[in-house]
């Protein structure tokens, strides 16, 4: 119970400090709003383009809310010494880590539904099986968090936070299938794309919102957990080896 | 094991690792070239105020964080209220408490924000948070500050803040990283009569320091460590005891000391004559010390005195004498420290 009450306030202080702010909640807003714009702009077509637009939008969304996050919530504090304080907290580190990234992913899946709204008002959504849907942008939104606190783990100043994320996050935006199909790509570039992990999200959200997709969906879903898992034990092992160090 | 003799605040036989409240074995840790611990065992009793004193870099700091979880021992072993924690950080910090030597609490949380946090992240549930936090508020004098956020608080409310955070869960053991540094003479005051407190009621305190006079007027025990080794543990009382028998005035007086201590040293074979800053000449002995003939030869060599003390040895002599380190340096190391009146 104890650990819970440290969990919850934790996961409180982040979310009163850092994502309920305006400059968060707006990028959350207008981030997902410009690249529909652009895309329907860029495609020239009508409204029935937006359903193969929406897979890519959401994957977007989630990706930049939530990696961006623990630059502040993880390295800034780490910087400012202030982690220091939850490291000698007589809780887990397995659950501290988890309390530090659950109010990204609620935010990433958050910022996920802002298209999708947006969308409602514009298509003809009844045929999206949010059945795959909502597991495939739970699971983008953990990915996601987990890669941005491997990232925020990686080094110790915000702004190489940033860069190094951006590193990321570009190529994934053409790699992992989310507004041109990989079967596009040239042949040498699709071994990368199946070594991320917004490429298996990105597909289940395809597959939900119209059908169409690459691997069956548990598959998608499972890697995806995979890579979860994979990068919250990688993040994990950095903190135990070069903060206790 | 502490080299033989070393410990004697008490019998090394009747240190128990699972009842004491720290205890540690040949503890040390190196950062690439640089040894900052070099294998220093002690035993600090449940209950007991215990000082480790050293000049900067000498690795108070180092320690403090191995034995809190914060940093890897690269050898040696750590029990915390009888738990071996050595390759557990985890096992034994709901026991503990740490005041580090930096704020580090939240700079955009209020003061009351913060000490509530604090205290969730121990597990104490709202209601008691809050009680527990506006307690220690008041104690702080911090009350009017409550609603104010921690960036915006003085350097001295800053460390007054981290040490209530420290203490909110009411740990049974403390840590202090040089709790007094920085802050005004009242406010160092005030703190250390906190400290009095926590350990009258019990509270086993581990505290850094640099201020001598500060570990003599509180400490039960001190450690003396320099550069990473302890060179000595033992009580207050027994390390001041040799110097106590001493005899010791200091003389105020306008001539260059270093000509003068010679013939001085000559004229008075049965004392010792030293400086003690740049126009004291200090004098030790072990009978009486027969002031006017000294003031007289110092007269007649062409000095003018102005003031002879009778100087009460201190822990200070004792530092000096073991470590070899001046007790100006000690003081002088961090400038912007606060007063320890
Ligand atoms: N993270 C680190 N990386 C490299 N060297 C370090 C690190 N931490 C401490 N040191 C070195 O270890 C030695 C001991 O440092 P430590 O901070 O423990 O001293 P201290 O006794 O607390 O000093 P102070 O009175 O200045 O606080 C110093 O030489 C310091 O430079
Ligand atoms: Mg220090």
């Amino acid at each position: 119970m104890k650990r819970w009450i440290a969990f919850w306030n934790i996961l409180l202080k982040d979310m009163r400090t850092y994502y309920l702010k305006p400059p968060n909640i707006s990028w959350g807003l207008i981030f997902p709003l410009a690249w529909t714009a652009m895309f329907f702009i860029k495609s020239g077509s009508g409204l029935e383009s937006i359903s193969s637009i929406l897979p890519g939008v959401i994957a977007l969304s989630i990706l930049f809310g939530t990696t961006s996050l623990l630059a502040v919530t993880v390295t800034f504090e780490k910087k400012n010494r202030s982690f220091e304080r939850l490291m000698l907290a007589p809780i887990p580190l397995e659950l501290l880590m988890l309390a530090k990234t659950s109010g990204a992913i609620l935010f990433g899946v958050v910022n996920a539904f802002v298209p999708v709204i947006m969308a409602l008002f514009l298509a003809d959504l009844s045929r999206v099986a949010w059945g795959a849907f909502a597991p495939a942008v739970f699971l983008i939104a953990v990915a996601s968090t987990f890669l941005g606190l491997f990232i925020a783990v990686a080094v110790s100043e915000v702004f190489e936070a940033q860069t190094f994320s951006n590193f990321f996050r570009f190529p994934m935006i053409f790699l992992c299938g989310l507004f041109f199909p990989i079967n596009n790509l040239p042949a040498f570039l699709k071994p990368i794309a199946y070594a991320l992990p917004l490429t298996y999200g990105a597909d289940v959200l395809h597959g939900a919102v119209h059908g169409e997709h690459t691997l069956p969906i548990a598959v998608d879903l499972s890697i995806l957990g995979i890579f979860c898992i994979g990068l919250f034990a990688a993040s994990l092992r950095n903190i135990k080896r070069k903060w206790i160090s | 094991m502490a080299a033989p003799g070393l410990d004697r605040g008490y019998e090394r036989h009747g240190v128990n690792k699972m009842s004491d409240s720290i205890y540690v074995e040949n503890l040390a840790k190196s950062f690439e070239k640089i040894e900052a611990v070099a294998g220093i065992s002690f035993t600090v009793r449940q209950g007991e105020l215990f000082g480790f004193l050293g000049p900067n870099g000498a690795g108070k700091t180092t320690t403090i964080n191995m034995l809190t979880g914060l940093a890897r021992p690269d050898t040696g072993s750590i029990h915390i209220g009888g738990i071996d924690c050595t390759n557990r950080a985890k096992a034994a910090q709901h026991l503990i408490g740490v005041v580090p030597d930096e704020s580090n609490l939240y700079p955009e949380l209020t003061g009351f924000e913060n000490l509530c946090f604090c205290a969730a992240l121990y597990g104490m549930r709202k209601p008691e948070r809050q009680t527990r936090a506006r307690e220690l508020m008041d104690v702080f004098d911090l009350t009017p500050a409550a609603d104010r956020k921690f960036a915006g608080y003085s350097k001295g409310m800053k460390r007054k803040l981290t040490i209530a955070a420290g203490i909110i869960h009411r740990p049974s053991i403390l840590f202090l990283d040089e709790p007094t540094t920085g802050i005004d003479v009242a406010s160092a005051r005030q703190l250390r009569q906190l400290i009095a407190d926590l350990h009258r009621e019990g509270t086993t305190l581990f505290l850094t320091t640099h201020y001598i006079e500060e570990a003599e007027r509180l400490c039960g025990r001190v450690a003396f460590i320099v550069a990473g080794r302890i060179v000595r543990i033992d009580t207050v009382e027994h390390l001041v005891q040799p110097v106590q028998a001493k005899h010791v005035v200091q003389i105020a007086c306008n001539v260059p000391i270093n000509g003068i201590l010679k013939k001085l040293s000559a004229a008075f074979p049965d004392s010792m004559f030293s400086a003690a800053g740049k126009d004291r000449i200090r004098v030790e002995a072990d009978q009486p010390i027969r002031v006017g003939e000294l003031v007289r030869f110092l007269e007649d060599q062409g000095a003018e005195v102005f003031e002879a003390r009778r100087m009460r040895p201190s822990l200070e002599d004792v530092f000096v004498q073991i470590t070899g380190i001046e007790a100006d340096d000690m003081r002088r190391e961090k400038g912007k420290r606060g007063g320890t009146t």
